[in-house]
């Protein structure tokens, strides 16, 4: 099923904010098997000039990848087919507890390849005082029919 | 090793190289902590089913943990200011770890570089991660701000 080209450009509210939590970094940053300080002691965070500790590079992930999934349920695209291209993070400042995040979602690309339609995906995320923190940018890859 | 300077580095300097090992523990940990519950991260038989050669390390897992190679170098995880790759090849990680969830999985190399010196006390470091001799990341990109 070919996605329909003027898909682009459509934007996507954002729903409720996401809180980032302390403990939630923990165990993201244990899950990644990383051990640096910064994710879990607010003192050696602050060392590092930062007001709490941190958010792994990839955290954003958590809330991002599924605020990109709306765009697939908008269109009825079944996830089973649905492959992760790419992924990049452009950070103004690392993500920390409290943090309460909205992401609003962009569609910037549209292209067919070799029967699989790709999509770009943006997704803005700043806190509810405005405050830009990090911008996420995904393609998905649609497979389309064997 | 003392942190990495803008000033003390070049194009072409390397950064310490880093293994990693998935084990299929590894995966549902991830799995439970990112949300990404995608069935062919964890079950066998769908992973068959769908023509797979094994249950898949998570992407996003891959990328999360290569990152390390930057941030131990740097010492800030902050200092990040950009970080993307193309997923080009997936990490089968078969179930083969001992009861314990000791030994077994897949490993992969990390290397990684300085590749351009940027205004702004910004480096580019390009990142090589291969599995079985194959890469799994392409466009592996950080850009990191050093002191």
């Amino acid at each position: 099923m070919p996605v329909d080209p003027s898909l682009l450009g459509r934007t996507y509210p954002p729903s409720r904010p996401y809180e980032v939590g302390r403990e939630k970094i923990r165990e993201f940053a244990d899950a990644l098997g990383d051990d640096h300080p910064a994710y879990r002691d607010p003192e050696a965070a602050k060392a590092l000039g930062y007001p709490d500790v941190l958010a792994p590079l990839t955290f954003p992930i958590v809330f991002a990848l599924d605020a990109a999934m709306a765009v697939l349920r908008d269109l009825g695209i079944d996830l089973a087919r649905v492959v992760h291209g790419d992924q990049t993070f452009r950070y103004a400042r690392p993500l920390r507890p409290g943090d309460r995040l909205l992401t609003t979602v962009e569609v910037t690309g549209v292209k067919a390849l070799a029967g699989n339609d790709v999509l770009t995906v943006e997704c803005v995320s700043a806190t509810e005082e405005g405050e830009h923190v990090v911008t996420s940018v995904c393609t998905l890859v649609h497979r389309g029919a064997e | 090793m003392s942190a990495p300077t803008w000033a003390g580095v070049e194009k072409g300097t390397a950064l310490p190289s880093q293994t990693f090992t998935f084990r299929r523990g590894d995966l549902v940990r991830y799995a439970g902590a990112s949300g990404d519950f995608n069935v062919i991260h964890w079950n066998d038989r769908i992973a068959a089913e769908v023509g797979l050669p094994n249950v898949l390390a998570h992407g996003m897992l891959t990328m999360g943990t290569v990152a390390r190679v930057v941030t131990d170098w740097a010492g800030d995880p902050g200092a990040v200011t950009e970080y993307g790759v193309r997923f080009t090849r997936p990490v089968p990680v078969p179930d083969d770890s001992a009861l314990d969830g000791s030994g077994g999985g897949s490993t992969v190399e990390v290397s990684a570089e300085v590749t351009d010196k940027l205004e702004d006390n910004l480096v580019k470091v390009t990142i090589k991660a291969t599995y079985d001799g194959a890469t799994v990341l392409a466009k592996a990109i950080a850009i990191v701000r050093l002191p």
